[in-house]
């Protein structure tokens, strides 16, 4: 009895200018791609075209939604190319019984370093700086103001995961003292733990925001916490803008409550506090930690990896728990 | 101590300024209209000079002060002392070494990173709204790069130390190859520049490192290649390197240091692949106090017959 030979179906939902997975999967699958700027919505695209398809790989953050899935009755797996999964109804998943995988650690290199090098940044002003010199003021004005030093500073790691843990490593090596607050302590981690955020603020220079959000972490740096980080403290985020109460944290930039903030996430992109723009102690970027091209091709092989393992009944490489 | 004058060059401190006032007659270079009648009418009571990056203690200055003992200089280069002449008078000279090497080589690497994953340009990018527009280009990822360092010194081992935990394969340039070090050696310039992504030059200025890096350095660099510059400003062939950049010959330059501070040449302004600091290496409050205290406490010791803290000469 001969089974299909077929390969099988996979949707592909990107953005228009993401292409970076296109050919790797039309080579593997049959490859149905929508894109974010087609005007045919997907409610109405699924149900004629996408009835078999049993996986879904989405590049970018589009809502994924129980009314979404609804449309999609063959879906066993989701593949996600971030790695946060906070634009997915999770419990609608696991009602469904899809998994899903996301980027595992495709991204940790870069977001390690696109953290470390806005906290630099923001400690040595280096695009107040920049500005300064492109200005003609070093010439006119004299010397820059002095920033603060980066080397020996105590920085508390918010979700001590394969990001965070990388961030760590990289700010040993500038003799920082890394300390963590996670849902729970990792035994196996040499650095020293705080069983809440509060803790891990009052004692620390800098927090570094890398961990997921969830309905715990919303708002979970509020104003409390940002005063007991105190005015010299300084704020880094790579997570997502909501771990953020984003209002009440420019009134402490403002205010100088705080010492500075380097931001590649905000809550609502692309629009960015305007009363951030005129702030030199503030670093801001726009949502890049992930773009390079070695990260984009990192991303595309775990997407891969997984759909194959999935189709062939092996064990996925970065699912997630639904719990 | 208080009839001791201590010349200081120009502005470099107002902590070391206040400090130094407590202790000795501070003499403030940059505030007489006539210098040669300044030193003409001081010439008897001015027995240190206190010099930075920016001026120092040359030939014609040690001269001019035959009184002169000690050059105390607010730096670890020394590029400005004309050390020659002090030997020769017996004019003794130190520095600040190790108190700045942390904040020099974090510099380093914030250049690095501000370049590769253009952070400055992502902060312009998102306070001109223009993010609201679309999102901004891919850039270039840092782990993993090749480093390939000039001098390899306190502030070059510091550099290759953080480089290291962004899992960067090291390589060194250096007078001579040093045993115990697990990096790997390169015999000229050009031959570092040809095997690295990312060429850092960290070594002193002395006449024979003036353009370290000259045209050839940098073709052997490459399109692909960045160039950081904590060093100093002649360390580079800077005509040179504005043809390179703004021909695409080089990939990019990350500059704390120029030949003429504080002018930059203006053809940087517009490039997207330079990132451009004014002389900031030392510049946090922390260090440059650490600074000032070493260069009081080389004076203060050299005036009561004790042994300087950080003697060069």
């Amino acid at each position: 009895m001969a089974e299909s030979s077929e390969p099988p179906v996979v949707l592909l939902h990107r953005p228009p200018s993401l292409t970076f997975m296109d050919e790797i999967l039309t080579r593997e699958f049959r490859t149905l791609i929508t894109d974010t700027s087609s005007s045919e919505s997907l409610p109405s695209f699924f149900p004629r075209h996408a009835s078999s398809a049993r996986a879904f790989v989405i590049s970018g953050r589009l809502p994924v939604t129980d009314e979404l899935l609804s449309h999609l009755p063959s879906l066993q797996i989701l593949v996600c190319t971030s790695v946060g999964i906070d634009h997915i109804d999770l419990a609608a998943c696991k009602r469904r019984g899809i998994v899903i995988t996301n980027a595992g650690n495709a991204f940790s290199d870069d977001v390690a370093d696109c953290a470390v090098g806005l906290l630099i940044s923001v400690l040595r002003r280096i695009p107040a700086a920049d500005r300064y010199v492109r200005a003609g003021n070093w010439a006119k004005f004299g010397d820059f103001q002095l920033g603060s030093k980066v080397s020996g500073k105590r920085v508390g790691i918010v979700g001590l995961g394969s990001i965070g843990s990388f961030v760590a490593k990289r700010l040993e090596s500038f003799g920082c003292v890394i300390s963590y607050n996670s849902r729970s302590q990792k035994q196996s981690s040499p650095y020293r733990y705080y069983s809440d955020i509060l803790s891990l603020a009052e004692n620390n220079d800098v927090l570094v925001l890398c961990c997921s959000l969830t309905d715990e972490t919303h708002h979970i740096v509020n104003r409390e916490v940002m005063e007991s980080l105190g005015k010299d403290g300084v704020v880094i985020n790579v997570g997502r803008g909501k771990l953020i109460d984003e209002k009440e944290m420019v009134k402490c930039l403002v205010e100088g409550v705080i010492g500075g903030a380097g931001l590649d996430v905000f809550e609502n992109e692309p629009a960015v506090p305007e009363e951030l723009f005129g702030l030199d102690n503030v670093v801001l970027s726009p949502h890049f930690a992930v773009a390079t091209p070695g990260s984009l091709d990192n991303v595309a092989q775990i997407a891969l990896a997984n759909l194959k393992a999935f189709f062939s009944n092996r064990p996925l490489l970065s699912p997630v728990q639904l719990d | 101590m208080e009839s001791i004058g201590v010349l200081m060059m120009c502005p470099m401190s107002s902590y070391l300024e206040n400090e130094l006032e407590k202790r000795f007659n501070l003499l403030r270079f940059w505030t007489c209209p006539e210098k040669s009648v300044f030193l003409e009418t001081h010439r008897n009571s001015i027995r240190a000079v206190v010099g930075n990056a920016f001026a120092g203690a040359d030939a014609q200055l040690i001269n001019d002060l035959p009184k002169l003992e000690i050059v105390s200089s607010f730096s670890v280069g020394l590029d400005k002392i004309d050390l020659g002449k002090c030997k020769e008078k017996g004019i003794r000279v130190t520095n600040t070494p190790d108190v700045l090497t942390e904040d020099v080589a974090d510099l380093a690497i914030g250049l690095i990173l501000a370049l590769l994953r253009r952070l400055c340009e992502c902060d312009r990018y998102v306070r001109s709204g223009k993010w609201k527009q679309g999102d901004f280009q891919l850039t270039t990822k840092f782990s993993g790069k090749s480093v390939g360092i000039i001098g390899l010194g306190r502030i070059g081992t510091a550099i290759a130390k953080r480089a290291q935990a962004f899992s960067c394969p090291i390589n060194y340039y250096s007078r001579t190859v040093k045993p115990d070090v697990a990096y790997k050696y390169y015999p000229t310039v050009v031959d570092l520049a040809q095997n690295s992504d990312i060429l850092v030059v960290a070594c002193p200025l002395t006449d024979q490192t003036r353009h370290i890096v000259d045209r050839q350095v940098m073709d052997a660099l490459g399109a692909k290649g960045v160039l950081i510059n904590i060093g100093r400003g002649p360390h580079i062939d800077e005509q040179e390197l504005v043809k390179a950049l703004t021909e695409g010959r080089i990939g990019g330059a990350a500059l704390d240091v120029f030949e003429h501070e504080p002018h930059v040449p203006e053809e940087l302004f517009g490039l997207e692949n330079v990132v451009l600091l004014p002389h900031v290496g030392s510049g946090t409050v922390e260090t440059r106090n650490a600074m000032a205290d070493l260069v009081v406490g080389n004076l203060e010791a050299h005036f009561s017959g004790k042994s300087l803290l950080t003697p060069v000469v």
